[in-house]
């Protein structure tokens, strides 16, 4: 899997011209558990080379969302296409095998390991029954390069001492080299200060530019409207809006996350919104 | 994070790098002691303490009683400290897990008794069909500690201090059903390959050939390693370190078989190195390489630093938790067998608990973490060896059990608190 460019060396633009055809669409996306149905017919469309940011309030649906379409829950109801062809996700490994990779919010990365080791959990190539180190190392660190990761100063220093961007960076390093053609990141910026968040700011543009797409989560408008190039808004379970930024400003996207109803129109909840968009 | 993280983003960076394996950040010498010197201070120090702790007890009773830098009772205190080392290295495999085994004092003894039992008279097997069904014995065992651990999801605490008390019954029931009418418990040893392992000598000329070809093995290694990395471009230390290496290994080998080769016989001339230390650093090697080049050892580092981040990753957990615990049996089979081989034989009042405590201090001391996910073998041999001197060294001076224990349980209280301030020092960052 390393041997080939780490990460799929695609024209910058090639999956972002105007009308084509989403990698990912759910249709009708139902999940309940017991008698509360956190997920009500989703329609949502990812677009390949696009960042797609997922809104929405506390409980709106967007953790169950990204766990049905990385596997960890099974969908009760709706349709889930991959590249055009109706596919069922079942568990993590039919996800990961399509090219979908999450990166979860506490990053599951292993402190004492270094930073190659983490990268290739799992997945260590091995020569004649021995590690094979050097060859591990050398993909590593193309693809640390190819998305542009130049701070870290030693790719052999153990993980724990990275900062949060870097422990970030190496996340995210480690999805790409499984092939992702599908990032999914839960809130990559939420406990990081100005300078780290302007780092992984800049990977998921590298992403984007490599062609892949990626879903994002975040709380944080600034951070969404600096790199999304779609929105989508959940509100109770259900998606209230969808499309372009250029749609949205701040106060719709709030709007929108705050009442369920695209417009913004309402100078009430546009003044309310606009205050919090602004924290 | 703090918000200071934020003003001194650069500040971390350079810290973060500066924290890391200083092989891995430095490029001269210079850059390496640097590094190094800040990692000591945040409580990374490696095995630093320890050897410095263990040259200062060496002065301490080489001042008390001349005899202990003496060739004879070096080579004693090397004897005596194999077992500890052996039971250590059996504790680090499941201490990199961040679990215990308390039975493997009595797991050591199991597998001496079957070992002693099948090849001595009456039943006279070969000796290695009998150290093999010793191993077996003490791997199975293990496994089914293992498998409980596992499977049921019980506490390895629980489960082989439960092993510690069965495992006691156990030995006492074959010691004394094996050891005959008129044994009293006591099995001797009377074949002659499982006595020497401990009390026989490679011949002087082979202490030094073994000992020259191993540093040369090390040495060719080490410099092509090296050379190879360095042509493709890849993290490597400063040269000087690798040299320095080399060196150190050189004279350590070169101090050892000096010392064994020098004759410490009274009445007759004894002299040459031990077959257990063969035995040592064979095991060492052997498990060394386990941890550090292959997958299994890989993923025991994982799951001892993140459970939850090795499961995402594809890796049974259970299946790399039973294999540890299979080999930590087989490991302290081989501890047994050795220990029998010191003693010349095995009987039913070998006290396991007090060897597990050794086994876990000499791991402990020797840097291993409690908390799992970090530790080598190299630990355990270094912690054995502090754990013999002082055992060896009291001895000389005459002092009581008493003062041994309290001496004993003060040094494994200052490892574990390095360990735990170390820990601290990184998770606080």
């Amino acid at each position: 899997m390393s041997s080939s460019p780490a990460v799929p060396a695609r024209p910058a633009d090639a999956g972002r011209a105007a009308g084509d055809s989403p990698l990912l669409s759910t249709r009708g996306l139902v999940k309940r558990f017991g008698p509360v149905e956190a997920l009500s017919a989703v329609d949502l469309d990812v677009l390949p080379g696009q960042v797609t940011a997922l809104l929405g309030d506390n409980g709106a649906g967007k953790s169950t969302l990204i766990k049905t379409i990385s596997g960890i829950h099974e969908a009760d109801g709706g349709k889930v296409t991959w590249d055009g062809q109706p596919v069922r996700i079942r568990g993590p490994k039919d996800a990961s095998a399509l090219g979908i990779a999450t990166v979860y919010q506490d990053l599951a990365l292993c402190d004492n390991l270094d930073i190659v080791e983490n990268m290739f959990l799992g997945r260590e190539q091995v020569n004649r029954g021995l590690l094979d180190e050097s060859t591990m190392e050398e993909s590593a660190k193309r693809t640390l390069s190819d998305l542009s990761v130049t701070t870290v100063r030693s790719i052999r220093q153990p993980v724990g001492s990275l900062s949060g961007g870097q422990r970030q960076a190496v996340a995210v390093a480690r999805a790409v080299m499984q092939n992702a053609r599908l990032v999914i990141m839960d809130e990559p910026t939420a406990a990081l200060g100005v300078a780290q968040t302007a780092m992984v700011l800049d990977l998921i543009t590298t992403l984007r530019d490599r062609g892949i797409a990626v879903l994002l989560i975040s709380h944080n408008l600034n951070d969404v409207f600096a790199v999304a190039d779609r929105l989508a808004v959940l509100y109770l379970g259900r998606m209230a809006a969808q499309g372009p930024i250029s749609e949205f400003d701040t106060q719709s996207a709030v709007h929108a996350i705050t009442t369920g109803s695209r417009g913004g129109t309402d100078n009430d909840h546009a003044g309310i919104a606009g205050q919090k968009g602004t924290d | 994070m703090s918000t200071t993280e934020n003003r001194q983003a650069t500040a971390v960076v350079e810290e973060a790098a500066l924290t890391g394996a200083p092989e891995a950040t430095a490029n001269s010498m210079g850059e390496y002691v640097r590094a190094w010197a800040l990692r000591v201070r945040n409580g990374e120090s490696g095995m630093l303490p320890v050897i410095a702790g263990l040259i200062l007890i060496v002065v301490i009773f080489q001042t008390q009683s001349s005899v202990f830098l003496s060739a004879g009772n070096l080579t004693n205190l090397l004897v005596q400290g194999s077992t500890f080392i052996l039971l250590g290295m059996a504790e680090v495999f499941v201490l990199l897990l961040g679990e215990i085994d308390l039975s493997i004092g009595y797991l050591a003894a199991i597998g001496a008794v079957v070992t002693v039992s099948m090849s001595s008279a009456p039943d006279n097997h070969p000796w290695w069909i009998a150290i093999i069904a010793g191993l077996a014995a003490s791997a199975a065992i293990g496994m089914v500690q293992g498998a409980l651990i596992t499977r049921l999801k019980l506490p390895s605490f629980v489960v082989t201090l439960a092993g510690l008390l069965g495992l006691e019954g156990l030995l006492i029931f074959l010691a004394d059903r094996w050891g005959g009418k008129n044994g009293g418990g006591t099995i001797r040893i009377t074949n002659n390959i499982v006595n020497d392992l401990v009390n026989g000598n490679l011949s002087v000329a082979a202490g030094w050939i073994i000992m020259a070809v191993a540093v040369a093995a090390f040495a060719a290694f080490s410099l092509v390693r090296d050379r190879r990395r360095r042509a493709a471009g890849l993290v490597v230390g400063p040269p000087a370190l690798t040299l320095l290496k080399i060196l150190l290994a050189a004279v350590a080998g070169i101090a050892l078989v000096a010392i064994c080769n020098t004759n410490r016989g009274r009445l007759i001339a004894l002299r040459g190195v031990p077959w257990v230390v063969l035995v040592v650093l064979g095991v060492l090697a052997i498990w060394t390489v386990l941890l550090g080049r292959t997958r299994f050892g890989r993923y025991i580092y994982a799951i001892g630093g993140n459970a939850e981040a090795a499961r995402r990753a594809g890796i049974n957990l259970g299946r790399i938790r039973l294999a540890a615990f299979s080999l930590a049996g087989l490991t302290a089979g081989i501890a047994g067998v050795i220990y029998a081989s010191r003693l010349g034989s095995i009987s039913n009042n070998v006290d396991g608990g007090q060897l597990v405590l050794y086994a876990v201090a000499a791991a402990v001391i020797g840097g291993t973490s409690l908390f799992g996910g970090r530790g080598k073998m190299i630990h355990a041999v270094v912690g054995g060896l502090v754990i013999a001197t002082i055992y060896n060294g009291m001895g000389l001076l005459g002092l009581s059990a008493a003062t041994q224990y309290m001496v004993t349980a003060l040094v494994l209280l200052a490892a574990v608190t390095v360990d735990a301030l170390a820990r601290r020092n990184t998770t606080s960052k």
